[in-house]
């Protein structure tokens, strides 16, 4: 029926005004550390999951080693900061440069490998990263680095040790410049590359697009952003070791998070981070601390019976709903 | 060590090659299979050696319940739910192990054999050179079964075209789930010869299925005697590169090995996809 068609985009801004709106509004109301580290956490998954949903859901490229890239970012800017004193807002950007560098140098070999042979290759680099970290002793090697403690709380040393609400605001700021950025992407010509590339890389080259430099630079916006998130979460725990930011765990719980939400869609990234974190977090309070695993028991059961009965991921319930609205 | 890789790899590679699926939990059932060896051994006095035709069939066993209650609805479904199936799975086992038998280190006290061979300079652990012997033996059966037997060649049928196989009266679905018995038997010897020389703990699997990880893709996807070849590739980089360079390195040096092996021929030494 025609009028659906014009009420649901404006259906849908509403909910997404007022989902902002409520996300702006949330410290206010929920003034306990608790929530608001959960919200921050799935900022911080939703950025992380946003960026690898470039590279992996818009150019179909499966990256397992986006903690380098996270890595990165948490070890430039806290060395910087830690060595120099330089403000971590500038060893960010410092970290995102770095870690598009990387992301060419690793990527320029990389790209020539196709499926699962991609992904193999991706870990190693993650692997090899990790273990070169662990053993490099300037940097700290295996005990990490503290990011010295400044207090009182400033804006330019990016520390606030009296309330969370900043951080909720920064993390919140991250994930809608990564949200701004993918649409960006799903807008321009860029995209449809990208889109291409995902569908059939051959065809693509036959039709003209540079598939080499295309793929390197989704690779590189998705570092980038990652980065980002790493001297974040820095700045937000204090303390990082290769252990916490390198590890093939946090790789893969990336790409469980864009997976459970929906790959290559805009809000699925964002939609999977706002279940999993909570879930994660929830089954960690109520039944981790026992030494005992029952909750990565829980997690486990959930990550296979999601796969196994939703493998689309939760976005493809609204788009059955949608193609259902539409068929009648 | 590098034969005990390349039955674990051999596994993993069978099932790839079969359905192009990646089991992320290999690793997890390499930790099984070793935990039931141990639990043999301290419960009901089987050497490892003795008890391992029974963790062969228990890990089989395994892998074919875990075809038919997972892998089986994943199978059309897109490559990233595949991998999260597994990758669930091997979180699901591994939390599981910890659970059911704690954090704490397992070794198996006195195994029959013990002790070490002198070659010259080099020595040689007894049970190392027997589990190496072993996995051998046991990667022969496996491509003598593979290649000579009816169902081995049904098997290899199936891996090319699945379609065309179960045109030919294969059925192609016992044939999936016997291929994920047979791989996971691969990781039940495996774990069963390791646990001879080797910490037993729920985390265990974690490295040697990066390794076999590698080592599959190092000899290509779906070619299992190729993956020999790879496994005692690593086996040896391994080796080597914890002399030359420090041992903490080791596993940096294989997976520097596989990227270069990679680049320069990206379908693996002898893959065929």
């Amino acid at each position: 029926m025609a009028p659906a068609g014009t009420v649901r985009p404006v259906l849908i801004r509403a909910v997404l005004g007022a989902l902002l709106l409520g996300a702006l509004a949330f410290p206010a109301v929920f003034t306990l550390p608790f929530p608001r580290h959960i919200m921050i956490m799935i900022f911080l998954y939703g950025t992380l999951a946003t960026a690898w949903n470039i590279i992996a859901g818009y150019c179909g490229q499966i990256s397992l080693g986006q903690a380098v890239f996270f890595g990165v970012g948490a070890y430039t800017s806290s060395l910087l900061f830690k060595e120099t004193g330089l403000t971590p807002w500038a060893g960010m950007i410092v970290g995102v440069i770095l870690a598009v560098i990387v992301s060419q140098i690793v990527g320029y070999p990389v790209f020539r490998l196709r499926g699962h042979y991609f992904a193999i290759a991706t870990i190693a680099v993650g692997e090899i990263v990790q273990s070169l970290i662990v053993n490099w002793d300037a940097i700290g090697g295996a005990r990490g680095v503290f990011v010295p403690i400044k207090r009182p709380d400033s804006f330019v040393n990016f520390q606030f040790h009296q309330s969370k609400a900043f951080y909720y605001y920064i993390a919140l700021a991250l994930l809608l410049l990564a949200l701004a950025v993918t649409r960006l992407i799903e807008r321009s010509r860029r995209g449809y590359f990208f889109r291409a590339i995902r569908e059939d890389q051959d065809a693509a080259a036959a039709l003209g697009v540079n598939v080499a430099r295309e793929k390197l630079r989704a690779l590189a916006i998705s570092a980038a952003l990652t980065a980002m998130g790493g001297t974040f979460y820095a700045q937000y725990l204090l303390f990082i070791d290769p252990e916490s930011v390198f590890p093939l765990s946090l790789s893969i719980l990336i790409c469980l998070v864009a997976v459970l939400g929906g790959v290559g869609t805009l809000w699925g990234p964002v939609l999977g981070a706002v279940v999993l974190v909570p879930l994660q977090e929830g089954t960690r309070v109520m039944l981790g601390g026992t030494g005992k695993a029952l909750d990565l028991l829980v997690y486990g059961a959930l990550i296979v019976g999601i796969s196994v009965f939703q493998p689309g991921g939760l976005m493809a319930l609204f788009a059955r709903s949608r193609t259902a609205g539409s068929a009648r | 060590m590098g034969f005990v890789y390349a039955l674990i790899a051999a596994g993993l590679s069978l099932i790839f090659g079969l359905m192009e699926i990646v089991n992320f939990a290999h690793g997890e059932f390499l930790m099984v299979a070793m935990y039931v060896t141990f639990f043999a051994w301290t419960l009901a006095k089987l050497d490892p050696l003795v008890s391992l035709p029974l963790v062969a069939l228990a890990l089989g066993g395994l892998g074919w319940a875990v075809y038919h209650g997972i892998i089986r609805w994943v199978l059309d479904g897109p490559m990233l739910a595949q991998i999260f199936a597994t990758f669930g799975l091997a979180v699901l086992l591994r939390s599981a192990a910890q659970f059911l038998f704690g954090i704490d280190f397992h070794t198996v006290n006195e195994p029959l054999l013990s002790g070490r061979l002198a070659l010259g300079p080099v020595f040689i652990g007894v049970p190392q050179l027997a589990a190496s012997v072993t996995a051998l033996g046991a990667f022969v059966g496996l491509h003598l079964f593979l290649s000579r037997s009816e169902t081995g060649v049904a098997l290899q049928a199936t891996a090319q075209d699945r379609q065309a196989a179960s045109l030919m009266g294969i059925d192609t679905e016992r044939m999936f789930a016997l291929g994920w018995a047979i791989g996971s038997a691969c990781v039940g010897v495996a774990g069963g010869l390791l646990a001879m020389f080797f910490y037993i703990f729920p985390d265990v699997g974690g490295s040697f299925a990066l390794l076999a990880y590698v080592t599959v893709a190092l000899g290509g996807f779906g070619n299992v005697p190729a993956t020999l070849l790879a496994g005692v590739l690593v086996g040896l980089v391994e080796a080597f590169g914890g002399l030359v360079l420090t041992p903490a390195l080791k596993y940096s040096a294989v997976f520097a090995l596989y990227l270069g092996v990679v680049l320069w021929r990206p379908q693996g030494l002898f893959g065929r996809f």
